[in-house]
């Protein structure tokens, strides 16, 4: 989405991290591709593997990033 | 949180590190067995970076700071409890190695060396699959790719399930 990092108020229209890419989506349709369902994304909630449904509270750290490759 | 009058817990505690700098392997031994009598065998695994048909010159290890060394302490001390061991130390590289360098070590101790060695495999194979660690190679023509995940890995992390 063009930024390393961000910090923005948990938007009253999203709980779950599934919610929150379909927010940033809709928010700068230029970026969705970050997004693409064919290039998967894994993401955490502070610093743990999250699903699609796991859900999020205000404060939580967000992170996206592609299928680990290991060590 | 613990309160004060806890008893310590049995489990023995990981030592976990995540850095850029080189790993001492006899001091890593010497950490994980001092002041034990109860250890009667060490499983050691050591990863260097290898050469590639496509000819490199490099790696580049990318971690997600905090969250690497929490996963790495996670899947240590699951190996501890499954396969009751007296200790384990994971020291795991990031940021650009080269051809020939070391990138992890793994120790794991054990009163007999089955486990010790049962251990070792399991720990690696997570490692090589699940642990948040990206990959970039730097071929020797200049270019630089990153890595996909890959099938045979998974197929051998799975085996642990």
């Amino acid at each position: 989405m063009g930024h390393a990092e961000e910090t923005l108020p948990l938007p009253p229209t999203v709980a779950t991290v599934a919610q929150l890419i379909a927010w940033l989506r809709a928010r700068n349709p230029a970026g969705a591709h970050t997004f693409d369902p064919a290039a998967p994304i894994r993401a955490a909630v502070n610093q743990t593997f999250a699903t699609p449904e796991t859900t999020l509270t205000d404060q939580d750290e967000v992170a996206f990033f592609p299928p680990v490759t290991g060590g | 949180m613990k309160s004060p009058s806890s008893p310590p817990s049995p489990v023995a505690e990981p030592t976990i590190h995540v850095q850029t700098a080189p790993f001492d392997v006899g001091a890593s031994l010497a950490a994980l067995t001092h002041g034990h009598h109860d250890i009667g065998g060490i499983g050691c695994f050591i990863g260097l970076v290898r050469d590639t048909p496509e000819k490199l010159t490099a790696l580049t290890l990318e971690q997600y700071p905090g969250m690497t060394e929490r996963a790495l302490h996670t899947i240590a001390t699951q190996a501890i409890t499954r396969f009751a061991l007296l200790g384990c130390t994971i020291i795991h590289r990031h940021g650009r190695l080269a051809l020939g360098e070391p990138i992890v070590l793994v120790l794991t101790a054990s009163a007999h060396r089955q486990p010790a060695l049962d251990a070792t495999a399991f720990l690696i194979d997570w490692l090589k699959t699940r642990a948040p660690f990206w990959k970039q190679e730097h071929a020797a023509d200049g270019t630089s790719r990153w890595v996909d995940a890959q099938p045979d890995d998974d197929a051998a992390a799975a085996r642990w399930s």
